[in-house]
């Protein structure tokens, strides 16, 4: 290595691990798939693949009928496809519950507690908010994979 | 029975060769009405009214139709657990409905286990098109 191409290198290197590049991937969503984005975000927004886990995905996608009280049933090859999607693009964290079955709740994930320590409990019971489902209730952008605090307002 | 499936084959053979074919709200009706005379010879037709009766009950369950789709569902509805916006359903106000055979198929089947807990019989189902081609914007 040169005198000069050394402290370059920890330079990159610092740069490299001062970018956000983990929690950039996190707040702006680019992965993407029509199916995915179609069939899941009919009833609402189509959660990000990176916020669970390859084994969640597999779980929920093989219970669709029976998804959170609903028959959120689809055909095959749909499944097929959208399950695909999910496990190329899902998230490395391990997320299992209590009785050791792969969490299905993104809400329950340590993750996303974390990341929602700050929010007041009369915000998840406000009516504009109705659910913790409803990303988009404060993340304006949701429906474009933008959960950036740019585009964050939280009822007021 | 020979001409009868000429007749068939002459119609769907450039349908088919078109790809997917647009339906409408009253092919879906035609077909609701053929499945129930096989299912019941007493078959009398659909009713509008019976349909809406149907459409804001509760069948046992905790939700009824109108729990998403409103009691008005010429305008925009809102899921009930997530509260996300759903387009109208009524044809007059929105004219994707009722076009696509694996839209339809797809969201009975569903809707009528979260609603009556069993699929719903082709009377059924026709009723309450016919309920929603009555409904306006």
């Amino acid at each position: 290595m040169t005198k000069l191409a050394k402290p370059m290198f920890a330079l990159l290197l610092l740069a490299g691990l001062g970018t956000p590049s983990a929690q950039a991937d996190e707040l702006r969503i680019t992965a993407r798939n029509a199916t995915w984005q179609k069939e899941c975000g009919a009833c609402h927004v189509a959660y990000p693949p990176s916020l669970l886990p390859a084994a969640s995905w597999r779980e929920m996608m093989n219970t669709l009928d029976r998804h959170f009280g609903t028959d959120a049933s689809l055909d095959a090859a749909q499944t097929k496809e959208i399950l695909n999607f999910l496990t190329a693009n899902a998230g490395r964290r391990a997320a299992v519950g209590k009785d050791g079955k792969p969490l299905q709740r993104i809400t329950e994930t340590n993750w996303f507690r974390h990341e929602h320590d700050e929010v007041p409990a009369r915000l998840w019971k406000d009516a504009r908010v109705k659910s913790p489902a409803n990303c988009a209730a404060c993340h304006q952008k949701a429906e474009a994979g933008d959960y950036g605090e740019r585009s964050l307002r939280l009822p007021k | 029975m020979f001409t009868r499936h000429t007749l068939l084959l002459a119609i769907g053979l450039p349908l088919a060769a078109t790809g997917a074919r647009a339906e409408t709200p009253n092919d879906f009706l035609a077909g609701f009405a053929k499945e129930a005379q096989s299912a019941d010879a007493n078959f009398k037709g659909f009713s509008a009214q019976r349909g809406e009766q149907f459409f804001k009950a509760r069948h046992g369950g905790e939700w009824s139709c109108a729990s998403c789709h409103t009691e008005r569902p010429g305008q925009i509805g809102r899921h009930a657990v997530t509260g996300k916006r759903i387009d109208a359903l009524a044809p007059q106000a929105n004219a994707e409905r009722f076009t696509s055979r694996r839209q339809v198929e797809k969201w009975f089947k569903r809707n009528c286990n979260d609603v009556l807990d069993r699929a719903c019989t082709a009377q059924e189902k026709g009723d309450v098109l016919a309920y929603l081609m009555t409904v306006k914007p």
